[in-house]
C-alpha cells in the first residue's frame, strides 16, 4: 500500500492560494524559532491579539485541557490527553502561537457530564483560557456545549461522533458519521459483495445514529439488513445476539459497541465459532486503543472503518508515532481519536495565526478554510462547518493489535453533519 | 436515651437556632460577599445536595432507614423541572433545524415524530412544580409501602434501594427517545422566559436555593421537635417496643421517607435551574452513596452537621480535583477513611466532643448561663 504516495500526489494537487501562503509561513517558522524570545510578541502587542480579556500575557496563552483522568472513561481519554501535551509541547518548541508560549491548565471531568460542565465554566470563567482540547463522549459534549456558547469559548472535540451538531464555538475534529460510514460501506459492498448487514451497537446516541444512516445507506442500495440490535453500556452478554446472527446469517456484522463490552462481544463471537477470517465484521468503534482490552487474537481479521490508524505509512505519521513514543513510551499505541486529538492545538494554532488573534470571534471567523499539512493522517482542512475534511480508511486487525490498512477513498470526504436524506 | 440528647447537637431550642442563623448568616451574607458568582454558583450547586443530606439525616439519623437510593428522587425531581424547561427551550422557532420542529432536540434524533403524552403536561410550570415534590413522593410511597408493610428493613431495604436506583438509571438510559438517555436533558435556556444562564439570574437562584434550603431545615427541625420525631427515634433504637404500644410502626418509615423523597427532589429540581441541565448520572448508584456520604461526613444525626458535611465534601471535591487532575480521587478516599475511622459522628460529633464543651466552659465564665448549650456526654459507642 503505497498511502504515502498518493498523499503526497493529493497534496501537490491541491489548487488553493491559501494553502500556498501558509506553507510559505510554514516554512518561515523555524526562523521565528531563531528570533529573541518575545520579539513576535513585541510585533503582536497583547492588547492587539487580545481583546476580550483572555489569559493572554506578552509572553505566555493559557489553554486548558478538559478530559476525564479518573473513572470509566479515562482509559480512553488518556490518549487524546497525551496527544494534545505532546501537540503543544511541539508548538512551544518551535516558538508558541504568535510568539507567546502556551500553558496548559489540566481539568478532570471524571468521566461525569455534570463535572465536565463544571470544569468547563471554570476553564472559561476563571481561567480565561484561549482555547479548551477535550471532552471524548457525545454526553460531555453536550453538557460543556451551552457553557461555550454562553461564554464564548472555542473547544476543539477529537471524538468521532453521531453528526446533527454545529457549533461556532466548536471544531470537530474527529469524523461526523457520514464520512465513517458511507464510504466503507460502499467499500465492503463492493469488494466483498455484501448484500445483507446485522447492525449491532450500544444503547445511546451515537451507535443509534450511526446505524440509522447506515440503515438508510444500505436500504437505498437495495441491501438488506437482517437484524439491528442495542446493548446497554458496560453490557456482557452477547449470546443471545450472536445466535441471531448465526440464524440470520448475514453477510457483514456491522459493529457499534464501544467501551469494555468490546471485550466481551468478541471474545463471545470467538467462543460462539465465528471465524472473522470468514464472516466478514465491520467495526466503527474499535480503534488500537480498544484492540489492547480486546486482544488481537480475538478479534484479528475484522475490519475497522475509520480515519486512522497507527500504521499509516507516511512521513507526517512516522514523525508523530516516534514523537509520541518518546513522550509517552514505546508500549503505548495511538488511536484514530487520539490523532485527532493531536490536531486540535495545530488547528488552534495555525487559525490563531491567520487570524492574527486569540480573541474567540476571529478564531471562529477565521477557521473555516484552515490547512494542516502536518497531520499524521495526511492534509486536513477545515469546513465551513467547523468539521474537517479528512479521508475514510478501512484496516484489518491483525493479532498483534495494529490494523493493516487495505482502503482509504481516494479524495477528502467533505463533513455533512445534518445528512439529506439520512435523517 | 442518651442518643436522643446526642441527636439534639447544637444543644437546647436556643442552640439550635442560634446555629440556624449562624448558617443562614454564612450562606447569605459571608459567601455572596466572599466569593465570585461562578464559586457563588458552584456553592448553590453544593447546597442542592444539602437537601438531599437533610432526608437522609431524618431518614437514616433518626429513624434508622438506610437509604442507597435518594438519587432516584434527587434525579426524579431535577428530570421534572428539567422537562419543563426542555419544552420552553424546544419551540418551534428555536428547533427549526430539525425534521420536527417544537419536540426537544433529542427527541428529534430518536426519530420520534410527536410529543409523548406523559411529556405534554410540563408545559405548564405549576404542574411541574408540584411534580417536582408529588412524583418523587409517590414513588416513594409505593416503595415504603411495599417494604415497610412486610417489615422489610436495614440492609434488605437499603440493598433494595439500591436496585431501584439502578433500574431507573437503566429505563432512562434505555429509552432515549423519551428521557434524552445517557446524554440527559441538556441545553436549558429559559424559565417563562427569564435567562437562567446569566449572572443574575445565578445570583437569584442562589438566594432562592439559600432560602428554601433554611426553610427546609427549618421544617426538619420541626419534625424533630414533634411527638413524630421522637417516635421516629423510638423505633430506630427499639423496634418492637413501639409497635408492642400500638403504633404501626410501617406508617412512621413511610412518612419519613416520603419525606426525605421530597426533600431530595426539591434539591434536584434546584440543582436543574442552577446548573442548566440533568443527567441519569445523579440518579444511579454511586451518586446516591456519595450523598450517603455526604451526610455521613457532617454527621448523621445533625441536620445543620450534614450541611457542613456537603459543602466540605464538594468543595474538597473541586478543589483537590483543580489542584491535583490526576491524584484528587486518591485524596478524597483518604478523607471518607479518616472521617470514618477517626470521627465516626462526623463533623458535628467532633464539634460536640471537641469544640462545644470548651465553648461551653467559656460562656458558663463568661456569665450567659443561660444562652450556654447543655452538652450531652459522647456516646457513640453506646
Amino acid at each position: 500500500m503505497s498511502s504515502d504516495k498518493i498523499d503526497a500526489d493529493k497534496l501537490t494537487s491541491l489548487p488553493s492560494p491559501l494553502r500556498r501562503k501558509l506553507l510559505l509561513g510554514m516554512a518561515a517558522l523555524p526562523a521565528v524559532g531563531l528570533l529573541p524570545r518575545g520579539a513576535l510578541a513585541q510585533a503582536l502587542p497583547t492588547d492587539a491579539v487580545n481583546t476580550t480579556k483572555l489569559a493572554v500575557t506578552d509572553s505566555t496563552v493559557k489553554v486548558g485541557i478538559l478530559h476525564s483522568t479518573t473513572g470509566t472513561m479515562a482509559i480512553s481519554e488518556t490518549g487524546s490527553v497525551q496527544a494534545e501535551k505532546l501537540a503543544i509541547a511541539q508548538i512551544n518548541e518551535m516558538g508558541g502561537v504568535l510568539g507567546r508560549k502556551i500553558e496548559v491548565i489540566q481539568e478532570d471531568g471524571a468521566s461525569d457530564w455534570p463535572t465536565f460542565a463544571e470544569k468547563a465554566r471554570k476553564l472559561l470563567v476563571e481561567d480565561k483560557v484561549a482555547a479548551v482540547f477535550g471532552c471524548w463522549t457525545s454526553a460531555s459534549r453536550k453538557a460543556v456545549l451551552p457553557v461555550f456558547e454562553q461564554y464564548n469559548g472555542m473547544l476543539y472535540y477529537p471524538t468521532f461522533y453521531e453528526g446533527l451538531e454545529q457549533s461556532k464555538n466548536v471544531i470537530y475534529t474527529g469524523q461526523e458519521a457520514t464520512q465513517q460510514i458511507l464510504a466503507g460501506l460502499d467499500w465492503v459492498t463492493k469488494e466483498k459483495g455484501a448484500k445483507s448487514f446485522f447492525l449491532i451497537g450500544s444503547d445511546y446516541i451515537w451507535p443509534r445514529t450511526s446505524n440509522k444512516i447506515a440503515r438508510k445507506h444500505i436500504e437505498m442500495h437495495g441491501q438488506k439488513v437482517v437484524g439491528e440490535e442495542y446493548f446497554p453500556l458496560g453490557h456482557t452478554q452477547f449470546n443471545s445476539v450472536i445466535n441471531k446472527i448465526k440464524l440470520t446469517k448475514p453477510d457483514v456484522i456491522y459493529a457499534s459497541v464501544v467501551g469494555g463490552s468490546n471485550v466481551a462481544f468478541y471474545k463471545q463471537l470467538k467462543a460462539a465459532g465465528i471465524d472473522l477470517n470468514k464472516q466478514v465484521l465491520m467495526t466503527i468503534s474499535v480503534t488500537e486503543d480498544e484492540m489492547l482490552g480486546i486482544g488481537g487474537e480475538n478479534i484479528a481479521g475484522a475490519y475497522a472503518c475509520m480515519k486512522y490508524f497507527q500504521s499509516l505509512k507516511n512521513p507526517n505519521n512516522e514523525k508523530f508515532v516516534a514523537a509520541f513514543k518518546k513522550m509517552w513510551g514505546g508500549e503505548s499505541v495511538i488511536g484514530d481519536v487520539t490523532q485527532a486529538g493531536y490536531l486540535g492545538p495545530w488547528l488552534w494554532k495555525l487559525t490563531a495565526e491567520k487570524a492574527k488573534s486569540f480573541d474567540i470571534d476571529k478564531i471562529a471567523a477565521a477557521s473555516a478554510g484552515i490547512e494542516f499539512t502536518g497531520a499524521p493522517e495526511g492534509y486536513v482542512r477545515i469546513h465551513e462547518n467547523h468539521h474537517l475534511w479528512s479521508k475514510t480508511r478501512v484496516g484489518r486487525a491483525r493479532t498483534d493489535g495494529q490494523f493493516d490498512v487495505v482502503f482509504e477513498t481516494a479524495d477528502l470526504i467533505e463533513p455533512n453533519p445534518f445528512p439529506k436524506g439520512y435523517q | 436515651m442518651t442518643r436522643t440528647l446526642q441527636g439534639r447537637l447544637f444543644g437546647r431550642i436556643d442552640g439550635d437556632i442560634a446555629g440556624i442563623l449562624l448558617l443562614a448568616a454564612l450562606l447569605v451574607i459571608v459567601l455572596p460577599l466572599g466569593l465570585d458568582i461562578f464559586r457563588l454558583n458552584m456553592v448553590g450547586k453544593y447546597l442542592t445536595y444539602a437537601f438531599v443530606a437533610l432526608g437522609l439525616v431524618l431518614c437514616w439519623g433518626s429513624a434508622g432507614i438506610l437509604s442507597l437510593g435518594q438519587g432516584i428522587f434527587f434525579g426524579i425531581g431535577g428530570y421534572c423541572m428539567a422537562m419543563f424547561l426542555k419544552l420552553e427551550a424546544s419551540s418551534p422557532e428555536a428547533t427549526k433545524i430539525q425534521s420536527t420542529p417544537g419536540i426537544p432536540d433529542f427527541m428529534d434524533w430518536n426519530q420520534l415524530k410527536a410529543l409523548p403524552w406523559f411529556w405534554e403536561p410540563f408545559h405548564s410550570l405549576t404542574f411541574a412544580t408540584v411534580a417536582v415534590v408529588a412524583v418523587p413522593a409517590l414513588l416513594a410511597f409505593i416503595v415504603g409501602l411495599a417494604m415497610f408493610k412486610r417489615r422489610v428493613g436495614g440492609v434488605y431495604f437499603a440493598i433494595i434501594t439500591q436496585a431501584f436506583a439502578a433500574i431507573l438509571t437503566i429505563l432512562i438510559v434505555g429509552q432515549q427517545g423519551y428521557t434524552g438517555g445517557i446524554n440527559g436533558i441538556t441545553d436549558l435556556r429559559t424559565l417563562k422566559g427569564w435567562d437562567i444562564r446569566t449572572d443574575e439570574a445565578k445570583l437569584v437562584l442562589y438566594f432562592v436555593n439559600a432560602a428554601l434550603l433554611i426553610g427546609c431545615i427549618l421544617l426538619c427541625l420541626y419534625v424533630r421537635r414533634s411527638k413524630l420525631g421522637r417516635i421516629l427515634v423510638a423505633l430506630r433504637d427499639k423496634e418492637d417496643r413501639v409497635r408492642f404500644s400500638g403504633y404501626d410502626v410501617a406508617n412512621f418509615k413511610i412518612f419519613v421517607f416520603c419525606f426525605a423523597a421530597a426533600l431530595s427532589a426539591v434539591g434536584g429540581a434546584m440543582f436543574t435551574l442552577q446548573v442548566g441541565f440533568m443527567s441519569p448520572s445523579f440518579v444511579g448508584i454511586v451518586p446516591s452513596i456519595e450523598m450517603v456520604i455526604y451526610c455521613a461526613v457532617g454527621g448523621r444525626l445533625s441536620l445543620l452537621g450534614a450541611v457542613y458535611g456537603t459543602l466540605l465534601v464538594n468543595w474538597a471535591k473541586t478543589m483537590l480535583s483543580e489542584s491535583f487532575p490526576e491524584l484528587w480521587l486518591f485524596a478524597m478516599g483518604a478523607l471518607f477513611i479518616g472521617v470514618v475511622m477517626v470521627f465516626p459522628n462526623g463533623l458535628a460529633g467532633l464539634y460536640q466532643q471537641f469544640i462545644a464543651p470548651r465553648l461551653g466552659r467559656l460562656l458558663l465564665r463568661t456569665g450567659t448561663r443561660a444562652g450556654a448549650p447543655i452538652i450531652p456526654p459522647h456516646t457513640a459507642a453506646d
